[in-house]
């Protein structure tokens, strides 16, 4: 018999889902007891997570293709805490345009289900489905505002090129199938030897299936599109929450079906590292828009994360791990400071519209500074530490050039980050904004940056729990 | 364990920076703010002093030094004073009160603010001549980008976005190549501790790259010839305060980054690249000479000016010679007096004038008279007048490269003539001559803060001047046991 505890948080959280559903239908104007009792599901879903498979280094179930360790309960646990604040601030938002409905967080529910299967999947069968879960998810929510031209046209962009992507994965899939015979990780890691030319097509087009749900240069133009159109707290979701689960994905087909086959993908893994980092960098010089401006930021951050990959090490691994957590808070931490633009039940999104913040808000804007700083990678704060450990795994392999450019690039994209600070700080005022948000966003907004200012006094911690995973 | 007295010095102005951030301020009057300000930074000076007291000038080893585990298994977090350092922390706690003092009349909105950016700067300036670990060094060294970015972005003049991003980019390009390097010294000798860098050594080969990407960092820090130009640009648009930490303190960082770490670490490495310092030194002190004498406005002269003394200095390190690099380190802290009380003098008049051109002054010298007496010492100690502590610097800095390379101080000398040119013809233009301008004769002597100001930066320039053993004593030793490894280093290769 399984130990089915270890996969109790994907079935408490599955149930929740059915239950909200059949609740939402037959109750009216359940909107708000939706929203609080999935808020309620995802917490308790992480205190499982915890208890049941935090402290387990390696399990797996049905048939291996289930894997239980210590990368996959970490990673999780970011998905649940991601999804967690992105529900608890999304609220006002909603009700702002009148799409405080049912479906939502249902919607965000069946997506972190989708993630939480592609995390610990170890089977390229249940790794495609995971995936199609929350992709399907996300294309709902990414057109969530369905009044709005633009969120239609969000959803059906990131629909149609996504599908196209998900082909492009499935195929791989295939071709990787028809080399190993077998779906299992171990297993195709044990059979495939780099002889056979036909399989690096199959490598390539998995490679760009997965560098397209994280959107890696050459494989973004969808990005910064969707995340304009969407409604601002699916774009927070989306930038942070799949993210994580794509990038867990990425290191478990690297480092287990693909570990033999080092040389195959390194130079494409550094390749949509540099393209990334440096397009990341240029191509938000010129936005106005402050969503697609953090879409080409977090095209630049992919890269840093995949520079970590690339290296073929555990410390490399860790390092984008880390990285990633790192940016989780400091884009949630933006986000909350994008929301708080709301005069009159209007949202401004517009990177003019920050024009001498600082006079009116000054607590807010010095918020903002922390925040742009440490995305720009500028010690003492988190931001600074992260870039860190990425270049000293890249730098332990000698790659020197992918670290020079790495570096070079943050310094383009410093540019960018200081235009908005600029803009703050030494333009000229504009109207006030609100001040009355919800209790939640001024929350996350406050313990994030704090974070990310004083993360710098207990380094050690992050590292701590995070040296825990040992992929290779 | 003794009381963690570097430590302290590093946060009290952060304290003191929280404390301001809950004071609250009344329109236009933000004398709490002040107060709490310069009472900390008056503090962190008496501990300073204090720290100079009890400092055992017989021997190079690091003093207080205090190591605490920081990234587990990677960085300590490692403090300490030698010879060379604890000047440095003096001056920087020397200077700040002073900067605070000053502030009356230049920045008039935002003070509060003001006076936190400046507070948390002084905190990482110290960090930086306290850091016993790369990375540490690293952090402080980079960090104090945040407030001065935002000094010249917020407080500054006309031009200030460009010079603020101007000097925030180049200073930050520059420095990611060292960080290449600090990892990379992780790498290839296993450890980023300075002391322990010391005994173990780095793999001649490794040096020259190495050295060159530090050198990257300091030459922009610096600033050397030819990536100075953010320099006379950023101190033209900064507030009085601003291009006094500037002048004062900050370029101080990348020549004590030379002495410490591109001396220290790369012995070979020093040695191959002495000829390019040469080179680069020579062109600043004569070229940078050249364009001051062709300023229009008193801050950018000055700047130039900087950038000469500071090519003085590179020169000096770079001689190896005892005298050299004593010379080096009493030019930097001479040149820390006295480029900020140049500053202060044009802030005053700036304030009163609102303008920085040269020709619209002349003849306020008998407006002004005590301006002009204390003006009129600051300009000579610039220009190295024997009996101001400018003199011991360059004197000591030529005797070194005499003994090292013949032409180069030669050159160098005439260094010195054009800057006692540009120098006294500036004050000449301005203090002297026939007083064409009416609205000068509006102008008051000056007042009390300023009087203080002035003579508390006056005071050291001429008592180091006639006596300068205080500051001898105290690097003597270190300097002495930095040759003596740097030639049992290159020996022994």
């Amino acid at each position: 018999m399984e130990n089915l505890n270890l996969v109790l948080p994907e079935i408490f959280i599955s149930l929740s889902i059915m239950f909200l559903l059949v609740l939402g239908v037959f109750k009216k104007n359940s909107s708000k007891i939706t929203f609080n009792l999935s808020l309620f599901a995802i917490l308790i879903t992480a205190i499982i997570t915890i208890n049941e498979t935090f402290s387990v280094s390696r399990e797996t179930l049905f048939n291996e293709s289930v894997v239980i360790d210590s990368m996959s309960s970490l990673m999780k646990i970011i998905t649940l805490i991601g999804g967690f604040l992105v529900l608890v601030i999304s609220s006002s938002y909603l009700k702002t345009f009148k799409i405080y409905n049912i479906e939502y967080p249902v919607l965000i529910l069946s997506s972190i289900l989708g993630m939480m299967v592609m995390i610990s999947s170890n089977d390229l069968i249940v790794f495609y489905m995971g995936l199609e879960l929350q992709s399907l998810a996300l294309y709902v929510l990414a057109t969530y505002n369905r009044d709005q031209l633009k969120s239609s046209e969000a959803g059906l962009k990131y629909f149609v090129l996504s599908a196209l992507s998900s082909g492009l994965l499935l195929y791989g899939c295939s071709l990787v199938y028809g080399f190993s015979g077998s779906t299992n990780f171990d297993i195709i890691s044990n059979q495939l030897n780099s002889n056979e030319y036909v399989l690096t097509f199959g490598i390539v087009f998995i490679l760009v299936g997965l560098a397209f749900k994280i959107s890696a240069v050459p494989f973004h133009m969808w990005a910064p599109d969707v995340y304009e159109g969407s409604p601002t707290t699916v774009t927070l979701f989306f930038t942070m929450v799949p993210k994580v689960a794509a990038l867990t994905v990425f290191i478990r087909f690297l480092y287990v079906p693909f570990l033999n086959l080092i040389d195959q993908w390194q130079m494409i893994i550094v390749f949509l590292s540099i393209a990334s980092m440096v397009f990341g960098a240029v191509a938000a010089i010129g936005q106005t828009n402050i969503k697609r401006l953090i879409a080409y930021s977090s095209i630049g951050h992919i890269g840093y994360t995949l520079a970590g990959l690339a290296t073929a090490s555990n410390e490399g691994i860790q390092s984008s791990i880390i990285y990633i957590s790192i940016y989780v808070v400091m884009n949630l931490a933006l986000f909350s400071c994008l929301l708080m633009l709301r005069r009159k039940d209007q949202y401004y999104e517009d990177i003019e519209d920050l024009s001498g913040l600082s006079k009116n808000h000054p607590l807010l804007s010095l918020c903002l500074l922390v925040i742009l700083f440490s995305l720009a990678g500028i010690p003492p704060l988190a931001g600074f530490f992260a870039k860190f450990y990425v270049f000293k795994a890249v730098l332990e392999q000698s790659m020197f050039f992918l670290a020079i450019v790495g570096l070079l690039s943050t310094v383009v994209a410093a540019f960018y980050y200081l235009r908005i600070i600029k803009i703050i700080y030494f333009d000229k005022e504009k109207d006030k904004y609100d001040t009355d948000h919800s209790l939640w966003l001024k929350f996350s907004l406050t313990v994030s940056t704090i974070l990310i200012l004083l993360y710098f006094i207990f380094p050690s911690q992050l590292i701590e729990v995070v040296s825990r995973i040992n992929i290779i | 364990m003794n009381f963690p007295i570097l430590s302290s010095l590093i946060l009290l102005p952060t304290v003191g920076a929280l404390f301001l951030f809950f004071t609250k301020d009344k329109e236009g009057n933000n004398s709490t703010a002040k107060y709490v300000a310069l009472f900390t930074t008056i503090v962190n000076f008496l501990i300073s002093i204090y720290l100079w007291i009890s400092f055992d000038q017989s021997t190079s080893n690091f003093q207080f030094v205090e190591d605490r585990t920081w990234i587990e298994g990677f960085i300590n977090y490692k403090v300490g004073v030698d010879g060379i350092s604890i000047l440095f922390i003096i001056l920087t706690t020397f200077i700040t009160p002073l900067c605070i003092l000053s502030v009356n009349n230049s920045v008039k909105n935002r003070l509060r603010d003001f006076l936190i950016a400046i507070l948390i700067m002084e905190s990482f300036m110290i960090g930086v001549f306290c850091a016993l670990d790369l990375v540490v060094f690293y952090l402080f060294f980079e960090a104090g980008l945040i407030p001065m970015f935002l000094i010249i972005g917020i407080w500054g003049g006309p031009k200030r976005v460009y010079s603020a991003f101007k000097f925030f980019l180049y200073t930050l390009l520059g420095s990611v190549l060292m960080l290449v390097a600090i990892i990379s010294i992780y790498w290839i000798a296993g450890t980023t501790d300075v002391i322990q860098l010391y005994e173990l050594g780095i793999d001649a080969k490794y040096q020259n790259l190495l050295w060159l990407a530090f050198f990257s960092s300091f030459a922009v820090k610096t600033p050397m010839w030819p990536v100075h130009t953010w320099l006379p640009d950023a101190h033209v648009e900064a507030p009085t305060a601003g291009s006094v930490l500037l002048a004062a303190i900050l370029l101080k960082m990348a020549g004590y980054g030379f002495i410490r770490f591109s001396l220290g670490l790369f012995p070979v490495a020093s040695e191959v690249f002495t000829p390019l310092i040469y080179t680069l030194s020579v062109i600043a002190i004569i070229f940078t000479s050249f364009i001051a004498l062709m300023q229009e406005d008193m801050k950018k002269l000055i700047a130039y000016s900087s950038v000469a003394h500071m090519g003085f200095v590179t020169l000096g390190i770079f001689t190896l010679q005892q005298q050299g690099i004593e010379g080096s380190i009493i030019q930097m802290i001479s040149h820390g007096l006295v480029s900020a009380a140049l500053f202060l003098c044009v802030g005053v008049v700036y304030d009163r004038m609102h303008s920085r051109m040269i020709n619209s002054y002349g003849g306020i010298v008998t407006i002004i008279p005590k301006y002009s007496i204390l003006f009129m010492l600051f300009t000579l100690a610039a220009l190295g007048l024997p009996g101001t502590s400018g003199f011991i610097g360059e004197f000591l800095i030529l005797m070194g490269a005499f003994k090292d390379n013949f032409l180069v101080a030669v050159i160098a000398s005439l260094g010195v003539i054009l800057g006692a040119a540009y120098m006294l013809w500036l004050y000449k233009r301005v203090v002297f001559g026939k007083l064409v301008n009416e609205d000068l004769k509006k102008m008051f002597d000056l007042n009390r803060s300023e009087y203080l100001i002035l003579s508390c930066l006056a005071v050291p320039t001429l008592f180091f001047g006639f006596y300068p053993d205080p500051l001898i004593n105290t690097i003597e030793v270190s300097v002495t046991d930095l040759i003596n490894m740097h030639n049992t280093n290159i020996a022994s290769k």
